[in-house]
């Protein structure tokens, strides 16, 4: 009893003195409150199909954030992964019958192994060579998936797979834990020591490599890291959709990840997602005027990059928070002093 | 016989857009996705021109090459030039674009294929083989545009600017080159070719507002399998990806589907062999 009195209060001081002190940890904590409250307010079916939608594509965008937001090794093709991940899993799940817990880390591990394969080739190009290569990967296969259309189902793909529960709660709560359990470890992840590595490959690659650090080994750690998230969001989106189709691999999948994660702010984990969760149901509430759905969605994409170009949530958050000059910790907008160290900020 | 000319008019049309692409990325480094969206775009105003205004096909043709010009050049003063530092803004700003076209081209024309009528009409038989005048014409007028724009690039002051601005920005501003003037000209260039490419295209292809992803699929192709900036990289590497393509729909059942991953692979086979592209040069990093 006193354990337990004790453990709370410890929590209390540190929700207090380290969630509260901060809009941005407070706006965090309200998204997992929110998300994981929801259907105890409202269990209307479409709702839940939007969020687990953007549940799905947030990991996604999150990890092409990883490769190329952090890593600098810009991916065009990260439909790739997904799609891998996605096929997978649906061929494993109709011809060998295997249950979906079992499917989706096998569609990862293909995804991890898509990773290796078309990471090795690319680590000898840079930049604008390898963005322009990479866009190709997914459309060979889309290539390949066509001529095999016995094996793939072709133009209209592998229907009719199981779901991971027949409840739509339970299908809510997995797929709405499983995100925020991922984008957690991806956070985490970029602001591990590997993470640190990541960044300075980023800024400047000679540097890290001068510094006795095998660069190598450490792009291909971030592309097979990469593909592993990406595997599961699209094994995940193929149980949930119940349908592995060639449109997981189309170049709009893959030009779309990259809208999200630039719209959200490159190089932040958090602003991928926070891009998804607000594009994507934007384009499903826009649906009374479906022919005008995309337009809005360009517009709105571009009017919003051309006042800030780092992306939405690095503008915002820098609108309402401040960084100490002397001790580089973050304050509320609002204070005129440090909270840690009383310097005078501004 | 078939495959020669068809791998002779794709490898003409990836050649201009090719280049075109790589002018505006060596000059202002930007690449534009929404390239070959004005492409599209042209092809559909000639349409609009000849079919509802009843316009002569040539007259057509010129003033469906300015107005995208004009189209091209205001996108880039008021929605990249402002972004342009940020180049991952401005990747998106360019996608976001070309969706914008498709959408309103889907909203204009609604999704139905059209065809444009030829220039001339009628055909030759060459070894029982039907060859198309407009077949021909194509061909010969992008063989003009392209010594055109050799000459334009190696014989003249602004070729010269350009050429320089590619190589090294910083130098070229020093030497007293207007950069974002240049940049300016270059875009108009780049998208005039695409939307001329369009033009000389319309009358072999149909026309659906989805026209854009493929070719930008293998121009960039081209691009990289040529080097990046480099011309005459672009030129072969065009060739070389437009009759794989020929060969692959030709002679593999079921080739349609592959014909874009055959090229595709050829294209990655070789940068495994040659990071730079066929003839590219490795530019010095930027630090």
């Amino acid at each position: 009893m006193v354990a337990a009195g004790l453990y709370l209060k410890r929590f209390y001081t540190v929700v207090r003195k380290e969630v509260l002190v901060l809009p941005s940890r407070i706006i965090v904590a309200l998204f997992f409150l929110v998300l994981l409250g929801m259907p105890l307010i409202s269990q209307n079916p479409y709702l839940i199909r939007v969020i687990v939608l953007t549940s799905i594509f947030a990991i996604l965008a999150a990890s092409w954030d990883l490769l190329s937001g952090f890593t600098g090794q810009m991916n065009f093709g990260h439909a790739l992964f997904f799609g891998v991940g996605a096929y997978t899993s649906a061929l494993l799940n109709i011809h060998l019958h295997i249950p979906p817990w079992g499917t989706i880390p096998l569609g990862a591990a293909a995804a991890v192994l898509t990773g290796l394969i078309i990471g090795i080739p690319c680590l000898r190009l840079k930049h604008t060579y390898l963005a322009l290569t990479t866009m190709a990967f997914p459309i060979i296969l889309m290539g390949i998936v066509f001529a095999l259309p016995d094996f793939t189902g072709g133009e209209l793909g592998i229907s009719g797979l199981q779901r991971i529960s027949n409840s739509l709660i339970v299908n809510y709560y997995i797929y709405v834990g499983i995100m925020l359990i991922l984008c957690t470890i991806m956070w985490k992840i970029t602001d591990s020591h590997t993470g640190i590595i990541f960044h300075a490959i980023r800024e400047d690659e000679l540097a890290v490599k001068a510094s006795g650090i095998n660069t190598t080994r450490y792009k291909l750690m971030a592309f097979c890291l990469s593909g592993f998230f990406a595997g599961i969001a699209g094994g995940l989106y193929a149980h949930y959709m119940r349908i592995a189709g060639p449109s997981t691999l189309e170049v709009s999948m893959s030009f779309m990840v990259v809208i999200w994660a630039v719209f959200g702010g490159i190089a932040t984990i958090y602003g991928p997602i926070a891009a998804v969760f607000i594009l994507f149901p934007l384009l499903e509430f826009v649906r009374f005027w479906p022919e005008y759905r995309t337009l809005i969605f360009a517009v709105v994409v571009l009017l919003i990059l051309l006042y800030m170009p780092e992306g939405l949530i690095p503008w915002v958050r820098d609108k309402i928070e401040k960084e100490c000059p002397r001790c580089k910790i973050r304050n509320v907008a609002t204070r005129k002093t440090c909270r840690v160290c009383t310097a005078g900020l501004d | 016989m078939n495959i020669l000319i068809t791998g002779l008019i794709t490898g003409s049309m990836l050649a201009l857009l090719a280049i075109s692409f790589s002018l505006i990325f060596g000059v202002a480094r930007i690449i534009n996705i929404a390239h070959t969206a004005f492409y599209m775009v042209a092809a559909y105003c000639i349409f609009s021109l000849t079919g509802k205004f009843g316009l002569n096909p040539v007259a057509g043709m010129m003033v469906a090459v300015v107005v995208v010009t004009v189209l091209g050049l205001l996108a880039y003063k008021f929605l990249i030039d402002p972004i342009r530092e940020h180049e991952a803004a401005v990747l998106i700003a360019t996608i976001a674009l070309a969706m914008i076209f498709q959408e309103a081209i889907l909203l204009i024309y609604t999704g139905d294929y059209r065809t444009v009528s030829a220039l001339i009409e009628g055909y030759f038989t060459l070894m029982g083989v039907k060859v198309f005048y407009q077949q021909v014409l194509t061909f010969g007028v992008v063989l003009a545009i392209l010594g055109i724009l050799w000459v334009l690039l190696m014989k003249t002051k602004l070729g010269l600017a350009i050429r320089s601005t590619a190589e090294d920005r910083e130098v070229a501003n020093l030497m007293g080159m207007n950069d974002s003037w240049l940049a300016m000209i270059t875009m108009g260039i780049s998208v005039a070719l695409a939307s001329f490419t369009g033009a000389v295209l319309a009358p072999l292809t149909v026309l659906s507002p989805y026209m854009w992803m493929e070719p930008l699929i293998m121009m960039m192709a081209v691009v990289v399998l040529g080097g990046l900036g480099s011309i005459k990289g672009s030129f072969v590497a065009a060739y070389i990806l437009g009759f794989t393509e020929a060969l692959v729909v030709f002679l593999i059942p079921k080739g349609a589907f592959l014909k874009g991953s055959v090229a595709l692979s050829i294209m990655i086979l070789v940068l495994l062999l040659r990071p730079e592209g066929l003839f590219g040069i490795s530019f010095e990093e930027e630090r």
